[in-house]
């Protein structure tokens, strides 16, 4: 336990070196959202009601909540892909062979992706600031924001964890992030779910995203939050200890 | 109960305190029963090979040493320590180089190094780096990123990261496997100065060569039992006397290969031009009857 922390801290060094002697992994995390960001605000914009005043700047305000969740979902991908590569080329063995604690192998990837992620997202709110966006939030507002997308952070990363040590190869072990990509276009996230029809809108209403979603844009547009911030914690804490719970089952059983 | 084959002679050079113990190690997967009742001694300082055919269980024997994997019956000791019973202390005693060079690509060598003395809890892990790649002729690629890294010199990194805080007993699971012949020369001579420095050292390979070449004793690994385990005079003397003579000493691909480069004198050639082809097959046949 004593050396938990000390074998946590050069584990995450070594793949936080990874990510800075390869910063394109976090501008590929960040080009995808942004170009949504773009198409969105400057195409698709214009055409969208959501009731919170029609063009382009209204709508980056209602859009940038669920482009930060793509953000994430998309970023997630490469700490699968960074623990495929681990367990393939052997350093999984290695590590675990050694005398350190087990549990900081993982803990290593985690805090480099929570570091990832949150780069990512700082990249893209900077955008979305030259492209117009404006929050009125309080810094007590801006934490609550970014522990909001912390924790998602954490709940998606526990959940690349299992394809990152299960994958048989690359491609699979990224692919499980595209549905999580595609989740927020079925949410509140792009226009409001009154517009959709039934079963849609049921599922949109009734799906993680939409409370998430939901709960950051009242926090940045300076609104009281209600009980979908609740909701929205209820669901990541949820996922977090289903997806951390499996991950940690399929962490243990390597040892057979 | 795996001494069925062969008797084993020299059992008395073992010393009272072998620095690996097995006995009676059984291991299944599914249905498959990979060891069937393993029994090993390896004495402190020495080279012991594990030689045995792809599938009869070596890595799952070195799995279970090294904590990996757990036996079904039967105990392990590395080092005076039972496996299973406190693997975090014989994590301490030992080290292993699995079968794939397990290097960081993206750090360098230096890097690597310092990495695993970190992990280990060393004082001044740059130093004990430095001294690492000094010892192992990788100083003036220290700074570069392991990906640019020929095949030798990533297995001897991959070494030279095993002995870093010097460990009493060091697992080699098939170091040489996928090598060319120039880089396997480079990983037997990294082998040789380990055992140099006292370390213990159980290696399994699929090669009869390189059992020969580095074991103080060769262990004969077959479908899950340990068939022989001995010498390598003692083992000679167990074979028929006629078919040492010949049959053995035909170039191998590989003398053909250091032939042709000229680096160094095959032993004899029976088809000083054209012979390479018809050469490695009765090698192979040979290599699974053996083991």
């Amino acid at each position: 336990m004593s050396t938990a922390l000390a074998d946590t801290a050069t584990l995450t060094r070594r793949s936080m070196t990874h990510i800075l002697r390869s910063p394109d992994t976090i501008i590929t995390t960040a080009l995808m959202p942004i170009a949504f960001l773009l198409l969105f605000v400057f195409v698709f914009g214009g055409a969208i009601d959501t009731g919170a005043g029609v063009g382009a700047d209204g709508y980056v305000d209602y859009l940038l909540p669920g482009i930060l969740l793509i953000t994430v979902a998309s970023g997630v991908s490469y700490t699968a892909y960074r623990l495929f590569l681990d367990v393939q080329g052997g350093m999984v063995e290695r590590l675990r062979s050694m005398p350190i604690a087990r549990s900081s192998i993982l803990w290593a990837h985690v805090l480099t992706s929570l570091a990832a992620n949150l780069v990512a997202v700082a990249l893209v709110i900077g955008v979305a600031l030259l492209l117009g966006f404006r929050s009125g939030a309080g810094v007590g507002a801006w934490f609550a924001v970014a522990g909001l997308v912390a924790l998602f952070t954490l709940a998606l990363t526990w959940l690349a964890v299992i394809p990152g040590l299960t994958a048989k190869s690359v491609d699979a072990a990224g692919a499980f992030s595209y549905p999580l990509i595609f989740l927020p276009f079925l949410s509140s996230a792009f226009v409001p779910t009154d517009s959709m029809p039934g079963p849609v809108r049921w599922f949109a209403e009734n799906q993680p995203v939409t409370a998430i979603v939901d709960a950051i844009r009242a926090l940045l547009a300076g609104e009281p939050v209600g009980a979908e911030l609740g909701l929205a914690l209820a669901w990541m804490a949820g996922i977090l200890v289903v997806a951390a719970g499996v991950a940690t089952v399929l962490w243990r059983r390597r040892t057979r | 109960m795996s001494l069925a084959a062969a008797p084993r002679p020299a059992e008395a050079a073992v010393g009272a305190d072998p620095a690996i113990r097995v006995a009676g190690v059984e291991k299944s997967y599914g249905t498959v029963h990979v060891l069937r009742g393993v029994d090993l001694e390896v004495a402190r300082g020495s080279i012991h090979a594990l030689l045995g055919a792809n599938g009869a269980g070596k890595t799952t024997l070195i799995r279970i040493l090294t904590t990996l994997a757990h036996a079904d019956a039967g105990t392990a000791e590395v080092d005076g320590v039972d496996v299973a019973r406190d693997p975090q202390r014989v994590r301490r005693a030992i080290s292993l180089t699995g079968q794939f060079a397990a290097v960081d690509e993206r750090l360098t060598g230096r890097e690597n190094l310092a990495l695993v003395a970190r992990l280990r809890h060393l004082r001044g892990p740059a130093a004990v780096a430095s001294a690492a790649l000094e010892r192992f002729g990788l100083t003036d690629a220290a700074d570069r990123p392991v990906a640019g890294y020929s095949g030798g010199m990533r297995r001897r990194l991959d070494i030279a990261m095993s002995l870093v805080g010097d460990p009493r007993v060091v697992f080699l699971d098939e170091p040489t496997t996928g090598l060319d012949p120039e880089a396997r020369q480079e990983v037997w001579s990294a082998v040789r100065e380990l055992a140099a420095g006292g370390t213990t050292v159980l290696l399994t390979t699929q090669y009869l060569e390189e059992a020969e070449q580095l074991a103080d004793r060769i262990a004969i690994l077959h479908r899950g039992r340990i068939l022989v385990d001995d010498t390598l005079p003692a083992l000679k003397k167990l074979l028929p006397r006629a078919q040492v003579e010949y049959v053995e000493k035909q170039p191998s691909l590989e003398d053909v290969f250091f032939a042709l480069t000229g680096e160094r004198e095959p032993e004899r050639e029976h088809e000083p031009e054209r012979g390479p082809e018809p050469e490695p097959e009765p090698e192979n046949t040979e290599k699974e009857s053996d083991s």
